[in-house]
């Protein structure tokens, strides 16, 4: 059992959230960086689908109740000597996650994974439904299951940490560029500046104005993460794990699903390009 | 039929009208194409996320036989509705006719659940019959209760919980749409036939 003494600025349980259920209004959600979230499990030999902590600009700190083997991956936050490197956290000991240097959302597995209650099949926080468990708050205590496999026996996982700098990602063809006037076309590259507006649900990002080249409403239509919106505003959006299961505005194209994790690292102030 | 591109891990079907795409779904509910995770109708379109090969589900969706129509799932709901809502005479009189008139329209005709949207549980129903159009509030309400009944555009629908909302209510219903506690936790799904019965 491990007992928040901290939360930090938001640390949610996350797993592969709630796939094939888009039709009755239900978002996929799940963790935001999942190849990081997945990693953590594979660490400490839980099964894929094992939830883990996702910690916003770290903060979180959390106390075992009993010895417990535990990772850290994703943005590397001081305080975690276990941060890709599993190791075992010894009973009324705490773990303190400082703010990450790099990166934005820090994964914690412990083994046997978070057993809190599932809802729909998943232990996902959704911040855009309200699914799921809440946000964690100091004092609350997160239960674990039962270990799936052996420990992998990897001390170290060599795994580079997301970057502090500018980062290119692949866009490929969404439904509707041709919303686009030609000239916005040509500025959809970027570079591009990361908000503070951004969170699970998206990263809403500055830059040039994208002129649109249709007027009139667009019926609202599937959208999965990885979708760059753009509203009327011009300034696009970018959906992350809690992306809405509808949208109403064009979609102009979508990062290369892999890439998503990455984008997920990004932090406000950060540049970001597509590569189309 | 036109099919969209929507990433590396869908594809979007744009298709003519709301009975294509209630009849492109149902094609596409019966017959489970290898790769398909998740189908989502909307408007006037049908997103199909898929963890396979998109060349293949291109090729499967182009194949797929289907044709416009409201072939629902064989699913019957009937919502108890008690038709007191605040936006009930102003309906009335948008459609030229009496509360009573309202209430005899909307129980006395069958209503499919075209697609889900706005929130989870929240379907939108179209009528076999006579579509009316409706006008959304100028003026979204800032909390509707959950359970409230509504129209907006062509569709009627019922809030799965209290949220803003800016369609107009004509009724309320003690029925729990969408209840986590329940399996399937929503009863308005694509495809599921619904009446409204006074109460």
């Amino acid at each position: 059992m491990l007992t928040v003494v901290a939360a930090g600025p938001l640390t949610t349980v996350q797993d592969r959230g709630r796939p094939g259920l888009g039709g009755i209004g239900v978002g996929r959600s799940g963790a935001a960086d999942r190849a990081a979230a997945a990693l953590a499990n594979r660490l400490v030999g839980n099964d894929a689908a094992a939830a883990v902590l996702e910690a916003t600009l770290g903060g979180l700190v959390v106390r075992a109740e009993a010895d417990c083997f535990v990772v850290t991956t994703g943005a590397r936050c001081p305080g975690s000597p276990v941060h890709a490197a599993p190791g075992l956290l010894r009973a009324g000991t705490t773990l303190a996650l400082g703010t990450p240097v790099a990166g934005l959302r820090t994964y914690l597995a412990v083994r046997g994974g978070i057993a809190v209650p599932p809802v729909l099949g998943s232990r996902s926080t959704d911040v855009l439904s309200g699914l799921g468990p809440a946000p964690l708050r100091a004092g609350d205590v997160l239960p674990e299951g039962d270990p799936a496999g052996p420990l992998p026996g990897v001390d170290l996982a060599p795994v580079a940490d997301p970057p502090a700098g500018e980062v290119t990602v692949r866009l490929l063809p969404g439904p509707r560029a041709d919303w686009l006037t030609a000239a916005a076309l040509g500025a959809l590259p970027g570079p591009w500046t990361v908000t503070a507006e951004s969170n699970r649900v998206g990263l809403r990002l500055a830059g040039p104005r994208l002129e649109r080249a249709v007027d009139g409403e667009l019926a609202s239509e599937g959208l999965v993460r990885g979708a760059v919106q753009v509203p009327p505003s011009g300034a696009p959006v970018l959906f992350l794990a809690d992306a809405p299961v509808t949208g109403g505005y064009p979609v102009a194209g979508y990062v290369a699903d892999d890439d998503v994790d990455r984008c997920a690292q990004l932090r406000p102030g950060q540049a970001l390009r597509f590569r189309c | 039929m036109r099919v969209l591109p929507s990433g590396s891990s869908a594809l979007l079907v744009e298709l003519d009208d709301l009975d294509a795409v209630l009849g492109f779904s149902a094609a596409l509910r019966d017959r489970a194409l290898p790769g398909v995770v998740d189908v989502v109708p909307a408007a006037r379109t049908v997103l199909v996320v898929s963890d396979g090969s998109l060349a293949d589900l291109r090729t499967a969706l182009e194949r797929l036989p289907w044709r416009p129509g409201r072939a629902g799932t064989g699913e019957r709901v009937e919502l108890p509705v008690r038709y007191d809502g605040e936006d009930l005479a102003a309906v009335a009189g948008l459609l030229g006719t009496d509360p009573d008139g309202v209430v005899a329209a909307h129980t006395g005709r069958e209503w499919t659940v075209a697609f889900c949207g706005f929130a989870p549980g929240f379907g939108y129903c179209v009528p076999d019959a006579e579509p009316w159009d409706v006008p959304r509030l100028t003026t979204p309400r800032t909390r509707v209760p959950a359970g409230a009944v509504g129209l907006a555009g062509g569709f009627t629908g019922v809030y799965p919980s209290a949220s803003p909302g800016g369609w107009q209510l004509i009724g309320r219903t003690d029925v729990a749409v969408f209840d986590l506690s329940r399996d399937p936790a929503a009863l308005l799904r694509p495809g599921v036939r619904v009446r409204f019965v006074p109460c």
